[in-house]
């Protein structure tokens, strides 16, 4: 009976966080930045090694570092990847040296015959008194080719030297800039003209106590000044809110961007402590959101009843099935001044459903009436795996087993019954406009990626993604 | 006609006052309501889309009666159901009707209405009462002079029939080669559906308004040679009209086809 009971509290918390984290094993600290490698993903951590996963949802240790010591990053420069990490002294109440190391590897796969690191160069170091704790190295390759690195925690500043990359070395000649005060875990990401200069604030290591946050400020130059939102410098204690803590989750911390495509970019980060997994330290993704040029977390999507609307004209996704009319037609614009008021609920599945065909029904758009037909229930599949930050989906009409599918020709369409098939599972993920990309895990017949797409107004296919045009965009609402 | 002329001069003259390329994008109201300001009738052997890939050349049959107090009634089984019917020989055949020709239609008319104070006698909580009638109606090779064909008018301007009706409409498009994984776009006002070379390609259900390319077809292939299309848009009360383009992957017109009507 004990174990049943377990066995049941295991399987209904499985369920539970199959949205929200990464599943598998994915527990770590202070990961380094999701580096991708012969198709799969890696990350890694203080005290050495990592986790790696196929999809980018399920997540085992497995990674290899030498070297120990705290808070890595890893970053792929032509066929190689260069790794770093800090050998630091005793944290915030002992030693303050630290040193910043770097080295290369040509493959991240321990299995690889040329899985081989070369011997760590110092890039970077603070003295036992000075204002900077050298440690939690974060890299930034910038557009023009120039490579920088960040460091430094609580004690004193965050500083940033620009590296070689041919080398992984420090420039010859360059000096160490303060561009921050009182962070950790600094990294540097530029977009669109301005470098972004993110930092970890709040209190690390207490699990689920820990105030951990995640803050940015940014800068039209490599060296700062980094300014908030409002105005405040980094130096000054500025910063902008990235993320913070969730209901489950505490203790946002390490930032580090993927870029899966233009649109559709990916945070990495840790949380101090998930409630869902005994509240160890595990590792976060999730949507980054560019909001008036500053990012922000975006949503893994949870399960739960939506309207589907698309962005090209704001029709909600349904089946082609007869509009059934309602209660609460044509009666007249002026009522009586006595008349008692009345509540006219909503269309009910049960009124409409045994009209519906029972066969397959295509899938369109038209005006959204919050009737049974426009109703869908997104729920994650666990079973199912995923894809990097987030679960492949099942997309039902409410109350129903009727699913959405991918079909022969790259058209949508509902069929009856959800099996399970991969054209039925859904890759639905956040858009860096906080839109939604929903997309097949297969199609039949096609080997190509294809998204929900809106080929007319009323018209839904499956064609390929261009974040630049809203066809290709939905947006998921609670109903 | 003098009511165009004037009206053409006064767009001229507003126009010339405008600065720049400003008054090219001015569309200025026009009030006359003539045929051949939105239908000419077909003179050359074929013509090309527009230049945004609208279909303009169509045999139009003259309106065939069918009331409808609303369009509300145009849910899918409804206009499937009206459009399955056989109203005329060659309906949805291979062989285009002459400029011209007439055909047998039996149709649903609305008997004379009592009038009221100006309103209708009849009771709108009970069903209507139609009655059937044959009726002869004549096809009309026609070139639209604007993306969207105006149904309204061509009825105004040839029959007494405008509202609750049923518009038939067919050209050929000839192709040089087949073009394949093109769609078939529609707008209707209102609900309508088409058939390229006797498949139904796309359906417009409910109240619906003219948009351009609000609803479109499956990926299909226009073949080498002529492809016809036909279509049926019906509508209650309120303006009728439709726009047709077929257009590719990328979203973008189709534009090296021609279009006749024999």
């Amino acid at each position: 009976m004990k174990t049943k009971n377990i066995l049941l509290t295991g399987a209904f918390a499985l369920v539970c966080m199959s949205a929200a984290a990464q599943v598998g094993a994915p527990y770590i600290h202070d990961p380094s930045t999701i580096v991708e490698c012969d198709g799969k993903y890696y990350t890694f951590g203080t005290g050495g090694g990592g986790l790696i996963s196929a999809d980018g949802w399920v997540w085992a240790s497995g990674a290899v570092r030498p070297g120990g010591g705290a808070a890595p990053d890893a970053i792929k420069i032509g066929d190689r990847y260069l790794v770093g990490y800090s050998a630091t002294g005793g944290g915030l109440g002992g030693g303050h040296a630290g040193r910043i190391l770097t080295m290369w590897n040509k493959t991240l796969d321990p299995n690889s015959p040329d899985f081989a690191y070369s011997e760590p160069i110092e890039v970077a170091h603070s003295e036992f008194d000075e204002d900077c704790d050298a440690i939690d190295i974060g890299f930034l390759m910038d557009p023009n080719g120039r490579l920088f690195c960040t460091f430094g925690t609580y004690f004193g500043n965050i500083r940033q030297v620009e590296l070689d990359p041919k080398t992984g070395a420090r420039l010859e000649g360059a000096k160490d800039i303060d561009v921050a005060i009182d962070c950790e875990a600094s990294s540097m990401m530029y977009r669109d003209g301005w470098y972004y200069l993110l930092g970890t604030h709040g209190t690390c290591c207490d699990g689920a106590n820990s105030t951990y946050n995640i803050i940015v400020g940014r800068s039209r130059s490599p060296y700062g000044p980094f300014l908030d939102n409002v105005g405040r410098d980094m130096l000054q204690g500025g910063g902008k809110m990235v993320v913070a803590a969730e209901e489950r989750r505490f203790g946002a911390g390490h930032f580090g961007r993927y870029i899966v495509e233009p649109g559709v970019e990916k945070m990495s980060f840790h949380w101090e402590a998930d409630l869902d997994l005994s509240g160890r330290s595990t590792l976060a993704i999730r949507p980054i959101i560019w909001n008036n040029g500053w990012p922000e977390a975006g949503e893994v999507l949870q399960d739960g009843n939506y309207k589907i609307l698309s962005r090209r004209r704001g029709y909600a996704l349904e089946l082609a099935v007869d509009f059934v009319r309602t209660a609460g037609g044509m009666r007249g614009f002026f009522g009586r001044q006595d008349e008692t008021i009345v509540v006219i609920e909503n269309q009910k599945l049960e009124e409409v459903v045994a009209g519906w065909p029972t066969g397959v029904i295509p899938a369109r758009a038209n005006d959204y009436m919050a009737r049974p037909h426009q109703k869908w229930t997104i729920e994650a599949v666990p079973e199912a795996g995923g894809y990097l930050g987030g679960p492949y989906y099942r997309i039902l009409i409410e109350g129903t087993n009727r699913a959405l599918a991918a079909a022969e020709g790259a058209e949508v369409v509902t069929v009856p019954e959800f099996t399970g098939a991969d054209e039925q599972l859904w890759q639905i993920e956040q858009l860096t406009d906080g839109t939604w990309r929903i997309m097949p895990k297969a199609i039949p017949g096609c080997s190509e990626r294809l998204c929900l797409y809106s080929v007319a107004d009323s018209t839904p296919t499956l064609a390929k993604f261009d974040f630049n045009n809203d066809n290709a965009k939905w947006d998921i609402k609670l109903h | 006609m003098k009511t165009i002329f004037k009206s053409s001069l006064v767009a001229i003259g507003l126009a010339l006052l405008m600065p720049g390329n400003a008054a090219q994008a001015q569309v200025y109201a026009d009030s006359s309501i003539q045929l051949d300001k939105y239908l000419v009738p077909v003179t050359t052997p074929t013509a090309a889309p527009d230049a945004q890939g609208f279909l303009g050349r169509w045999l139009l049959l003259e309106p065939i009666s069918k009331p409808n107090r609303s369009n509300t009634v145009f849910v899918d089984s409804y206009i499937r159901e009206v459009f399955g019917v056989q109203y005329f020989k060659g309906q949805l055949g291979n062989e285009l009707p002459k400029d011209g020709s007439k055909v047998k239609v039996t149709v649903e008319y609305q008997p004379p209405v009592n009038l009221q104070g100006g309103r209708p006698a009849f009771n709108f909580n009970e069903p209507p009462k139609y009655e059937k009638k044959d009726v002869k109606l004549q096809w009309h090779a026609l070139d639209s002079k604007m993306p969207n064909v105006k149904l309204f008018r061509f009825a105004t301007n040839l029959t007494e029939d405008r509202y609750g009706v049923i518009f038939w409409a067919v050209t050929v498009v000839n192709c040089e080669e087949d073009i394949p994984n093109v769609r078939l776009a529609v707008g209707s006002n209102s609900a309508s559906m088409w058939w390229v070379n006797g498949e139904e390609a796309v359906i417009l259900s409910g109240d619906r308004r003219r948009v351009m390319d609000d609803c479109a077809s499956q990926r299909l292939t226009l073949k080498k040679g002529r492809n016809i299309i036909w279509g049926a848009v019906i509508n209650g009360p309120g303006m009728s009209d439709f726009c047709c383009r077929f257009i590719d992957e990328a979203g973008k017109p189709v534009k090296n086809i021609t279009l006749s009507t024999k």
